[in-house]
């Protein structure tokens, strides 16, 4: 069951080339297509997959490639997206916005350009993660879970109480929006090779290393504690970049959007997609941010040929949400791709016979 | 003769559990030292000592003269020991290939972002490093392994994968935790021949522990006995097997091998 | 600010028993903790789920306290028990973190089902005036119910050790959470002595969830969220798989938040990250708690 059945047929590298040139190629007319002629709700979707991709990936490096068990992801996610927020408002709305306590004078005339807003966001979130780093990643796993999930509650403790730079529980509104989809899945796309990048080199080898046996890992002159802090850091990045893009497509930030149930949602993608899938994250994050969206009826009153159907209320659909979960969890525990990736061949693989699936490869992955 | 590896009173406590005693030994260059004792004997703690994973309560370990009492194992590690574990310890969901390549990480001159974004030499580092581990992987016989998955190797290959990936860090001390621990007579004789290859092809020092008295008898240019944590006796295989305290201890209760 | 005798004495007992009852809840992980080296991520949620019954017992269906009282208790144990076996069971030897996903989602799907069921309103919890009758006792003014608590807790507290300590099932439970499968082999059974562990520790969070209502008259279905992190805690400190241990971490969580944010009134809005910096401090100070013992993994 473990074994990875060896593909024969490996495609020619110069065939590969072309089906990722023409996958990219694709999805660069999509977007286009998708700009021009997509309702902005079907875009706002699609923008979240983006998002959501972005975070399952952020997830999936600490969780699943690295083996360590970290909730912290909606606190870095609130970072970048504070970020974005603050350093972005208008000059001229903070005023309005920040009416019970005006801004602090060190910031409030700051604003920064977008891209600028957004690095700046990845970058304090990756400095939380190396200051909490460097406590919590000492911890065996389950401690770490419960530590970094306090640590996203202190950080959105702490955005309750800065009245002066974050508004307090009022929030921040008017944040300029993104609208189109260039920017999300321009950045998806970064996010996505770099990490195909990373996991491919030999420091993606040292995480999977640590991620086996802690200590074999260690005895193989792997500094745990180094690779660790590595790791927590670009997967804190990657959170706070997502966050960012988050806060530039609602145009608002608010402590509450940042409860640490969010961080279930990047949990279920990367428990569903395969804890250490790359491509299986994408998918996942794709299917888990539609699903969320199309079962948003089972929130609303259903009513069949006159007769109200009283199951249907508000909270339906995060029960079956949690059931998913649990059913994945229980029953799926692989999820869709287990460790492995898809592949050029496999997709090809799965198209010649049909029902009859077998034979996985890691390589020749969407991105390269 | 140089000494590689140097124990100087060493003593490890468990709280009121006392695992190893004063223990002195040595191991010289070129040479395959095993330590041998009954279970319980203290071994393994001794193994944990010198690798970092333990900080012994009170002694001395040195490695090429230089202390490297309780230094954190990959330390040790990067200054040239590498082990293997009683009960194999593989990455075990990667394949051979990354197995070995992963105990190359730890010479990766290039720092992280080169690395991780393949900038070209980075590339070529990794390039060298590919062509290293297969050198090797031909050398110790699974080169046609490469792509297997570690898990699915039969236990006499997945040991010698432990070895093999040990001797990846480029170490000058080998150590060996009862590499034939749970093999077949067909296997261990195997392995001997494998041990005695790797001493000749890489010039290695090995340390090992082992139950299997033929196999120890067979290759061992020098032998230390522990028993309840005490150096009870030392000397050549012949001199270990003539000694009393020894039969008494050990050879007479040896049920294995 | 300074604070005199009068209103130390007032935050000290408040403090006692805002621990006892956070040290009620912490025996449960601590017990599944020593046992299954699982963080029940959904003990929080069966504490709140125990408040629903007892508001539903006494305020929807008018059942006198005391046999309201015993069917919580019940209920609230079979629903630990079910979860056990529902939801960690089938994953006994799967990978830690899958069980650990698998308790996080018991947890959201509790909180779900809550909202869903019983609406995300709150529910105002059934007064009991002999409990919150207000004593005057050399001027100090206090709730009948502040001493009450720690009495129950340190009441419970007993028996639960005598449980542990001198009776077959504690035992064959010492005996599953020094050595798994050796107990196995010893003819333990082990999901037995599981379930029994999860039957406690919900018995004592539904004792908890009933003193909380009273304490906090509210009931709502992300109550338990915030106990549930903050015991954890507790036990954590105490030093986990130690029952002793967290009944000591939840009187010290307990005095700290009430005594810290009544000495510094800037702190109240964070009184909630308070357990979160204990933690941290005591894993960098003493990562096996202050009662736990030392354990080297074994190599």
């Amino acid at each position: 069951m473990k074994k990875r059945v060896k593909t024969k047929t490996q495609l020619p590298l110069k065939n590969r080339w072309l089906l990722n040139i023409g996958a990219i190629v694709f999805l660069i007319a999509f977007i286009f297509i998708a700009n021009q002629f997509l309702d902005s709700y079907i875009r706002r979707i699609l923008n979240l997959c983006a998002i959501y991709t972005i975070l399952g990936l952020s997830m999936n490096l600490i969780n699943g490639f690295t083996g360590l068990f970290s909730l912290g992801q909606a606190g870095f996610m609130a970072i970048g997206a504070y970020a974005v927020a603050i350093f972005t408002v208008p000059l001229e709305a903070r005023a309005t916005i920040f009416y019970l306590e005006p801004m602090h004078p060190a910031i409030s005339h700051i604003r920064l350009p977008f891209v600028v807003a957004l690095l700046l966001g990845g970058l304090l979130a990756a400095l939380a993660a190396f200051l909490i780093g460097a406590p919590v990643l000492r911890l065996r796993g389950d401690y770490l879970a419960i530590a970094t999930l306090g640590f996203s509650e202190i950080i959105r403790i702490v955005f309750t109480n800065i009245q002066n730079i974050t508004n307090g529980a009022l929030g921040i509104k008017n944040i300029p929006t993104i609208s189109n989809l260039w920017w999300t899945w321009g950045i998806a796309l970064i996010v996505i090779s770099s990490m195909v990048l990373l996991i491919r080199s030999s420091y993606g080898r040292a995480f999977k290393a640590i991620r086996e046996d802690e200590i074999a890992a260690e005895a193989m002159g792997i500094g745990l504690f180094k690779h660790k802090v590595i790791a927590f850091m670009i997967s804190a990045f990657m959170a706070g970049i997502g966050g960012g893009l988050f806060a530039a497509l609602l145009g608002t930030v608010d402590p509450k959007q940042f409860y640490f149930t969010l961080t279930y949602n990047f949990l279920l993608i990367i428990v569903l997609g395969g804890m250490g899938s790359i491509s299986g994250t994408i998918m996942s994050a794709f299917i888990v941010t539609i699903g969320l969206e199309w079962l948003r009826f089972l929130d609303e009153p259903l009513s069949i040929a006159g007769i109200s159907i009283p199951l249907f209320r508000p909270g339906l659909r995060m029960v079956v949400f949690s059931l998913l979960l649990m059913g994945v969890v229980l029953f799926y525990r692989k999820g869709l791709m287990g460790q492995t990736e898809l592949s050029w061949e496999r997709i090809i693989g799965f198209f010649k016979k049909f029902g009859k699936k077998e034979g996985s490869q890691v390589g020749g992955d969407l991105s390269e | 003769m140089s000494n590689v590896l140097q124990l100087d009173n060493i003593v490890m406590r468990f709280g009121g559990v006392t695992a190893v005693n004063d223990l002195t030994l040595h191991v010289n260059k070129g040479q395959i030292v095993a330590l041998i004792g009954p279970n319980g004997a203290g071994k393994t703690t001794a193994f944990n000592v010198v690798t970092g994973v333990y900080t012994p309560t009170s002694g001395k370990i040195l490695f090429n003269g230089k202390d490297i009492t309780a230094l954190k194992p990959h330390k040790i590690t990067q200054l040239g020991i590498a082990r293997t574990f009683q009960n194999i310890r593989l990455f075990k969901e990667l394949t051979v290939m990354e197995n070995v390549l992963i105990a190359k990480h730890l010479h990766l001159k290039h720092g992280l972002f080169s690395t991780a974004l393949h900038l070209p030499w980075a590339r070529k580092e990794e390039k060298e490093m590919r062509i290293e581990c297969e050198e090797l992987l031909a050398k110790v016989g699974l080169i046609d392994l490469k792509e297997e998955v570690a898990s699915s190797l039969p236990y006499g290959q997945q040991r010698h994968l432990e070895i093999a990936r040990a001797l990846a860090t480029n170490p000058k001390l080998l150590l060996l935790d009862e590499p034939a621990a749970g093999m077949n007579p067909q296997e261990t004789s195997e392995l001997t021949h494998f041990i005695k290859n790797i001493k000749n092809e890489f010039d290695m020092t090995v340390f090992m522990i082992e139950h299997h008295m033929d196999l120890v008898m067979e290759i061992s240019d020098a032998i230390y006995v522990l028993d309840f944590g005490e150096l009870i006796a030392q000397g050549t295989p012949d001199q270990i097997q003539q000694n009393e305290k020894v039969i008494a201890a050990y050879l007479g209760v040896e049920e294995d091998a | 600010m300074t604070l005199d005798a009068q209103t130390f004495m007032q935050h000290l007992a408040n403090g006692i028993s805002v621990g006892s009852l956070y040290a009620l809840i912490a025996i449960g992980y601590t017990m599944v903790y020593g046992i299954l080296r699982l963080i029940n991520f959904a003990h929080g949620d069966i504490f709140m789920m125990a408040a629903y019954f007892a508001f539903f017992g006494i305020a929807v269906f008018h059942l006198p306290w005391y046999v309201a009282f015993l069917l919580v208790i019940g209920v609230t144990v079979l629903l630990g028990a079910g979860i056990e076996k529902a939801a960690y069971r089938p994953l006994r030897d799967a990978p830690k973190s899958s069980v650990l996903i698998s308790a996080i989602g018991v947890s959201f799907l509790l909180e779900n089902l809550a909202t869903f069921l019983f609406s995300g309103k709150p529910k105002a919890f059934p007064d009991f005036p002999a409990m919150t009758r207000v004593l005057e006792i050399k001027g100090i003014s206090i709730q009948v119910l502040t001493l009450v608590v720690p009495l129950v807790t340190i009441l419970l507290l007993f028996i639960l050790l005598f449980i542990v300590n001198h009776t077959k099932l504690g035992m064959a439970m010492r005996a599953v959470s020094k050595d798994y499968e050796i107990a196995q082999v010893m003819g333990i059974k082990i999901d037995r002595i599981i379930a029994y562990t999860f039957g406690i520790g919900s018995s004592l969070a539904a004792i908890g969830a009933i003193l909380w209502g009273m304490k906090y008259p509210q009931v709502s279905p992300l109550m338990g969220v915030m106990p549930g992190l903050k015991c954890f805690i507790a036990a954590v400190i105490g030093g986990i798989g130690n029952i002793k241990g967290a009944v000591m971490g939840g009187f010290i969580l307990g005095l700290a938040e009430v005594l810290l944010v009544a000495a510094f009134s800037s702190l109240t809005g964070y009184r909630d990250a308070i357990a979160f910096i204990l933690l941290i401090i005591i894993l960098l100070v003493r990562p096996t708690g202050l009662l736990g013992e030392k354990t080297a993994e074994k190599v």
